[in-house]
């Protein structure tokens, strides 16, 4: 080997000097986020990187709390028709645009009106935004809508520059957010740097954030640990005892608001035929077979929390009365016995072909086994399953849920006739009615009353059960300081300091 | 030359048309709907609806295939579904990341695989030789993913030679590009390198039995000169053709290497439009890697006419 080609290699190898890289911190998420655009995204990566670059009107505590973002305060109507808000005075725009009410008007409006907005259904209840002073705004409602504020603390509540509408925003979103928007490379990056004029500046000591797309979990740990990335999106369980035993990482958690279940068909279409479909006694004895605990500690090393109901334990309107069931095999075997079925019988279930899932559908395989149902595990591609899933090509699903702060985003569009994720066209009319309802009542007490009502039909029922919610797991890096998660699973800024 | 070109260029475009036709049938028949998949968890009726209409999707497929086509032929390759981004734009700037992963493989793939090839050639029976065969069937063996993982394991989290992963454009700064780089392209040419390494070794053990090396052997040349003047030089044309072969493979992407050190290239972009069901941007991605496998073909008809001045006469 030559001289000049061992300097080469040498040089290739040793120069691990990166470029200095100020205070950037370095993210890495499970994949790539779609159109940076609020009224476009689809994503739950996507709103982690809005978390940073679009400040929203509403914002929520790690305790599901509503608190001032851009919006200072707010007060619904005694008719809950309408909605005035008051607007933080002297935010401007990423473009040095002023933020006013003219400005809220607009966003609330291209979210109403865009070709190709997928926030016009969570938004359809403004009839029509009225500027009444500059800072001032008043929703006026066609009817009541609760889960509204919930909307405005997520993306439809984003507001984008209105000076950039005419521009393509996905390419170049202008918010005015703590960072903004430098580049991305699609696949491989997107950089955002602080933004010198924001409000809460003082919070932000960061001098940029990169997000960086990694979809293999393992690959995304080696990037930490070699010190490539400060944090990552999505440990997963099983890794967190190698993070644990690293002196120079740590790992963050936080219950979620997200589910995993079996969604059963009950009346789509000629699957839906089967005794599954038609018994709930059947469901019953199939829920009751499984060790949700046991899901828990082997597939997951207990950092899940097994679920019972809709709502998250972290969720105000969680329902005591519907604890995690304990797994009965003896009463599982008696509801087979009193719905005709002594010897058991047999369950198609589909579940998407991911490690994970496999794991769970094969544990739950097992253990309804014991009392005398058989299932037959089909994995599918996951964008197969769900158009086979809504075609009704399906007896049992297994299922998910990314989870919302309100409780109305997590049930109404899964059990209400014609809610479009109401796969297995289950229709109930009490059930139509009470969370119909719980959209129009504003007073928390009353609205868990009514969800707690709707949960003794649903339970009763079971279209769907649930077998755990989803932590948010986080490695973190001992350079990164003053991280906590949220059970919305955002990834906030603020307070984040890095040290070299 | 030029008119064989020309001549071969222009019979080129019925196999492209085939392909897209082939290509737009399959994607047809894919299960699933890019709606659904499209629209996640805002799955209101309605704007599924909308959707479909915004993308002509209740349009019957012919429609569809000629509509997309007809726009390719004008250089519009439509639009991805998922980014809302020009689908040209995206091939475009992946086209640099793919050609410099497929150069840097095949420049490992040829250093490691063609003398590999000689020496077990000339040292045929030896235990050289089965050294030599055993080393280069390891690397055609061991799976891309496995070997990725563990360089990242040893090199990046251990050693901290290198980045684990990502890419820096060589634009940017040539250095780290090529340092990001250089593991996955170690990959992939491990794996290349054993066909190459077979090849050249089956070839030059046909030539060495050639008459004109007992001749130039005979003429008291040395060994080297009549190993790697004469012998190899003759034996290169059909490693030649195979190189421009797994070359044009390259440039169709290598998926899993790509998504295990997060390069974004063509294969990583072509797995997630095949899984979000975005038709456009997975039929321009294998147009244009169709194209990238005939213009290969084409350099290596060429080549073997320029090392074999004989095949120029006719």
């Amino acid at each position: 080997m030559t001289f000049r080609s061992t300097f080469l290699i040498a040089a290739l190898l040793g120069s691990t000097a990166l470029a200095a890289q100020g205070q950037t911190l370095r993210i890495g998420l499970e994949s790539d986020p779609d159109a940076l655009d609020p009224d476009r995204s689809r994503t739950f990566v996507g709103r982690i990187v809005f978390t940073a670059l679009c400040d929203k009107l509403i914002d929520v505590t790690p305790d599901l709390e509503l608190v001032p973002q851009l919006a200072t305060e707010w007060t619904v109507s005694e008719d809950g028709r309408s909605v005035d808000m008051m607007l933080r005075e002297g935010v401007v725009f990423h473009d040095g645009t002023p933020f006013d009410a003219e400005a809220v008007k607009a966003n609330i409006e291209r979210s109403q009106t865009l070709d190709t907005s997928v926030r016009k259904s969570e938004v359809s209840s403004i009839e029509e935004v009225e500027v009444v002073d500059t800072h001032h705004v008043r929703l006026n409602l066609s009817a009541p809508d609760a889960p509204l504020l919930a909307q405005l603390a997520d993306r439809s509540g984003m507001m984008i520059s209105p000076a950039s509408f005419d521009s393509d925003v996905a390419a170049n979103p202008v918010c005015s957010g703590p960072f903004k928007f430098v580049s991305r490379v699609a696949q491989d990056r997107i950089e955002l740097e602080k933004f010198e004029d924001y409000w809460n500046a003082d919070e932000i000591s960061l001098d940029g954030v990169t997000y960086l797309p990694i979809p293999d979990s393992t690959v995304r740990l080696a990037n930490l640990q070699s010190g490539d990335l400060d944090l990552i999106n999505r440990l997963a369980a099983t890794d967190v005892e190698a993070v644990e035993s690293s002196d120079s990482l740590t790992y963050e958690r936080a219950d979620g608001l997200g589910y995993q279940g079996i969604t059963f068909n009950t009346s789509n279409g000629a699957k839906s035929d089967n005794p599954f479909g038609q018994d709930a006694r059947l469901r019953q004895a199939l829920s009751l077979t499984i060790d949700r605990n046991a899901i828990n500690q082997v597939v997951f090393a207990g950092l899940n929390a097994p679920a019972s109901q809709f709502s998250s334990a972290v969720s105000p309107y969680f329902d005591e009365a519907y604890p995690v069931p304990e797994r009965d095999v003896e009463q599982a075997r008696a509801l087979l016995a009193e719905a005709g079925y002594e010897d058991g019988l047999s369950l198609e279930m589909q579940f998407p072909n991911m490690p994970v899932s496999q794991q769970v559908v094969q544990m739950i395989q097992a253990m309804a086994a014991e009392a005398g149902i058989q299932i037959n595990l089909t994995a599918k591609e996951f964008a197969t399953m769900l158009s086979d899933q809504a075609a009704g090509d399906f007896q049992a699903s297994q299922v998910g849920w990314s989870g919302r702060i309100d409780p109305d985003g997590n049930i109404y569009g899964f059990v209400t006739t014609g809610g479009g994720f109401n796969d297995g066209k289950y229709a109930n009319e009490e059930v139509d009615r009470i969370l119909a309802e719980a959209r129009t009542v504003s007073d928390l007490e009353e609205r868990k009353e009514l969800y707690h009502q709707a949960n003794q039909i649903l339970m009763e029922d079971l279209p769907l059960f649930y077998l755990y919610n989803d932590a948010w797991l986080y490695g973190v890096s001992n350079d990164v300081e003053g991280f906590s998660p949220s059970p919305d699973g955002m990834i906030r800024l603020e307070g984040v300091t890095l040290s070299e | 030359m030029l008119s064989y070109i020309a001549r071969r260029l222009l019979v080129s475009i019925p196999t492209l048309i085939l392909v897209s036709i082939f290509v737009f049938a399959l994607q047809q028949l894919l299960p699933g709907d890019p709606v659904l998949a499209l629209a996640g968890e805002d799955r209101d009726p309605e704007t599924l609806d909308r959707l479909r209409e915004l993308y002509h999707l209740n349009d019957p497929i012919w429609m569809q295939y000629l509509r997309w086509i007809g726009g390719v032929l004008q250089g519009d390759f439509g639009q991805s579904i998922r980014t809302g981004l020009p689908v040209a734009d995206m091939i475009a700037s992946k086209l640099p990341v793919t050609i410099q992963l497929a150069v840097m493989s095949m420049i490992f793939a040829a250093l490691i695989g063609i003398p590999a090839g000689i020496i077990s050639a000339v040292k045929k029976g030896t235990i050289t030789d089965y050294v030599a065969n055993i080393v280069a069937l390891s690397g055609l063996s061991l799976p891309n993913f496995w070997l990725g993982i563990m360089l990242i394991l040893l090199v990046s989290v251990r050693w901290q030679l290198l980045p684990a992963s990502g890419y820096v454009p060589l634009t940017e700064d040539p250095l780290q590009s090529i340092r990001t780089m250089l593991m996955p392209a170690f990959v992939l040419g491990t794996a290349l390198a054993a066909s190459l390494m077979r090849h050249t070794r089956s070839s030059m053990l046909g030539v060495l039995r050639q008459d004109y090396i007992r001749t130039a052997r005979a003429k008291g040349l040395g060994e080297r000169t009549v190993v790697m003047h004469h012998a190899f030089r003759n034996a290169l044309t059909p490693v030649v053709t195979l190189a421009a072969l797994l070359f044009g493979e390259l440039i169709a992407g290598a998926v899993l290497t790509e998504q295990i050190f997060t390069i974004p290239g063509f294969g990583k972009m072509v797995v997630d439009a095949v899984f979000n069901r975005d038709y456009a941007v997975v039929q321009g991605v294998v147009l244009v890697t169709a194209m990238g496998f005939i213009l290969m073909n084409l350099v290596a008809d060429a080549a073997y006419v320029m090392l074999n001045p004989r095949l120029k006469a006719g």
